[in-house]
């Protein structure tokens, strides 16, 4: 016997709606408009605003911010969260907050620290200047506050899934002669490889699309210190609707394959972790953890 | 930090038979995380707060207390309230929804439901606003309505929802997931209707997560900058948020001005911060107990 704990059938249909068409509001019709602008004066003039070369040096400049930021905090993550979740030491949970804390700083106060370190009145200022060596205002700067927007997005991703899976496997692999890079390489990647690809992917996602940080920092010299976001902005600003829908409708793409993959990845997930839960629980857990994807971009 | 003289390499799960170190790499992977945390995150904040203190107390409280920074307080506090209250409804029915019926496309909405983590913030801005104009899509129906959405506060409420969403659906869905369906049958049971039963059983179950979510979508609003200001219209006192008053103020080369106003604005995210460990915190041990 079975007690009906759902809501009768118009009550049901009646909230799928709202839900859905508050959805479709909020969100379908804005990146549905993204497309129809830029296609408002057809295939030509959308091509025409892409083939511009100051649309593709933003696009290059893009494609380099990220290509160097993610890597970055590839790196950084994977190594706080082997430090985080494998050990145990005083003070780990303010560390976690730190590790947190680009989320919560406004985008536009991340950019301005770093005019205040490294601009003309900034703490290397006078340095840098001797030097003639350009950071703020300049290709460098762009970087550095996209690699802090983007800071916590893999360590967030990697710490709590490290967490849930413990270290017997690690372990056992110590036991057994393996060494450091061998453990991590055959033992804990494994086992963490869906976690990596869903923050790289979100990482690189918020990298290409950043705004306000970058805004700050750039300069806004077309051709030179522009990337994709900027570059919308001057378009918009200029009234070239076409133009700047179309490379906006670039982005637009970008956060759709971004989802994609995203939700691929947590099927994907998913199915290993039912597969694990049919598994004898005597049979050698190769399977992955059971802590689900969650996405954490906690301010 | 010194970490060298803390025990490491112990098992948190088998406390009972610690062993010392037998994973390699504490050191390693520890000190190139305070490293890293420190050159990008720590020093370039801790230049915000040393170029605070170059200020006298009545400069700081001039810059940060202005007619046209008050104002835009008030409206960035006050959008960003609104938006993430419209945010619990909206995201409280939108997780239900996915996770209590099923329906065709299900997968496809869930996966949507990110869209505004992964949409770049300026594209939100503009595409919103192409809507909103008087000549957009939703705009010119209501133009004859006289109601005007883009260029006005309103439209900072806009966007704000927009960018908010995700945050209450993704903290309330996995909650409403493993609530137990057991104790909605004992509630039927002893002749409880579907709505007492939703707001006296499955309610206070949700509530942490609805307020975590709620406090992120805050946050989060707070500090937005790239999809508001295209429809904001940024008109001084009336639609300019405080993180385009920083801008402003960095454009007159007002550095200091801009750095009080700035601290104020970290000030308030770190409280925000510390509010939403809390709060996960008390959403844990919640989910401890029923456990």
């Amino acid at each position: 016997m079975s007690i009906r704990t759902t809501e009768s059938r118009p009550v049901r249909v009646l909230l799928i709606a709202l839900a859905l068409g508050f959805m479709a509001l909020f969100l379908v019709l804005p990146l549905a408009a993204v497309f129809t602008e830029a296609l408002r004066k057809g295939w030509d003039a959308y091509w025409e605003a892409l083939k511009e070369p100051d649309a593709w040096s933003a696009i290059r400049l893009t494609l380099l911010t990220a290509a160097v930021a993610v890597p970055l905090n590839l790196v950084f993550g994977v190594a706080a969260a082997w430090a985080v979740a494998k050990f145990d030491f005083k003070g780990k949970s303010f560390l976690i907050t730190l590790i947190d804390l680009p989320f919560s700083v406004s985008p536009v106060v991340a950019g301005l620290i770093y005019v205040l370190v490294f601009g003309a009145q900034g703490w290397l200022g006078p340095w840098l200047a001797e030097h003639d060596i350009k950071i703020v205002f300049a290709v460098p700067g762009i970087i550095l506050a996209t690699i802090f927007v983007t800071f916590p997005f893999i360590a967030r991703e990697l710490i709590p899934l490290m967490q849930a899976q413990g270290n017997d496997e690690e372990q056992a692999a110590q036991v057994l002669g393996a060494s450091g890079w061998q453990t991590f390489w055959y033992v804990t990647l494994p086992n963490i490889k869906w976690g990596l690809i869903y923050g790289v992917i979100l990482c690189n996602a918020r990298a290409m699309g950043e705004f306000g940080a970058v805004s700050v920092v750039s300069g806004h010299i077309r051709g030179q210190t522009n990337t994709m976001p900027l570059h919308v902005e001057i378009l918009y600003n200029e009234y070239q609707s076409v133009a700047a829908f179309a490379v906006a409708s670039l982005l637009a793409l970008l956060a759709l394959v971004t989802l994609a993959i995203k939700s691929v990845v947590e099927w994907r997930h998913e199915r290993e972790l039912k597969a694990a839960a049919e598994l004898p629980p005597e049979a050698p857990s190769h399977a992955p953890t059971h802590a689900p994807l969650v996405l954490k971009e906690a301010p | 930090m010194t970490s060298a003289t803390l025990p490491v390499g112990t098992v948190p799960s088998a406390g009972a038979r610690p062993r010392r170190r037998v994973l390699p790499g504490f050191h390693l992977t520890l000190g190139y995380t305070l490293f890293y945390l420190g050159l990008i995150v720590l020093i370039p904040l801790s230049a915000l707060l040393f170029k605070t203190f170059t200020l006298t107390w009545p400069q700081f409280w001039e810059a940060v207390t202005g007619p046209r920074v008050m104002a835009s307080y008030r409206l960035t506090f006050g959008a960003s309230l609104i938006a993430a209250l419209v945010n619990v409804v909206a995201g409280l029915l939108v997780a239900w929804v996915l996770v209590r019926y099923s329906f065709p496309g299900k997968k496809i909405v869930d996966a949507l439901v990110d869209l505004p983590f992964a949409l770049p913030t300026a594209v939100a801005g503009i595409s919103l606003t192409a809507l909103l104009a008087g000549n957009g899509w939703i705009g010119q129906y209501l133009e004859p309505l006289g109601i005007q959405l883009a260029f006005q506060p309103a439209g900072v409420v806009i966007a704000l929802i927009f960018i908010g969403l995700p945050f209450v659906v993704r903290t309330v869905q996995p909650v409403l997931e493993d609530a137990e369906k057991e104790l909605e049958e004992a509630a039927m049971c002893l002749g409880a209707t579907r709505w007492q039963t939703f707001s006296k059983v499955i309610f206070p179950t949700i509530a942490p997560a609805l307020l975590t979510g709620f406090a992120m979508a805050f946050a989060r609003a707070v500090g937005e900058y790239g999809s508001v200001i295209f429809i904001a219209g940024n008109v001084p006192m009336v639609s300019e948020i405080t993180p385009l008053i920083i801008i402003g103020k960095l454009e007159q080369y007002d550095y200091a001005g801009a750095t009080a106003v700035a601290t104020v604005m970290l000030g308030i995210s770190f409280i925000l911060l510390l509010v939403i460990n809390a709060l996960q915190g008390w959403q844990r041990r919640r989910s401890g107990d029923l456990a």
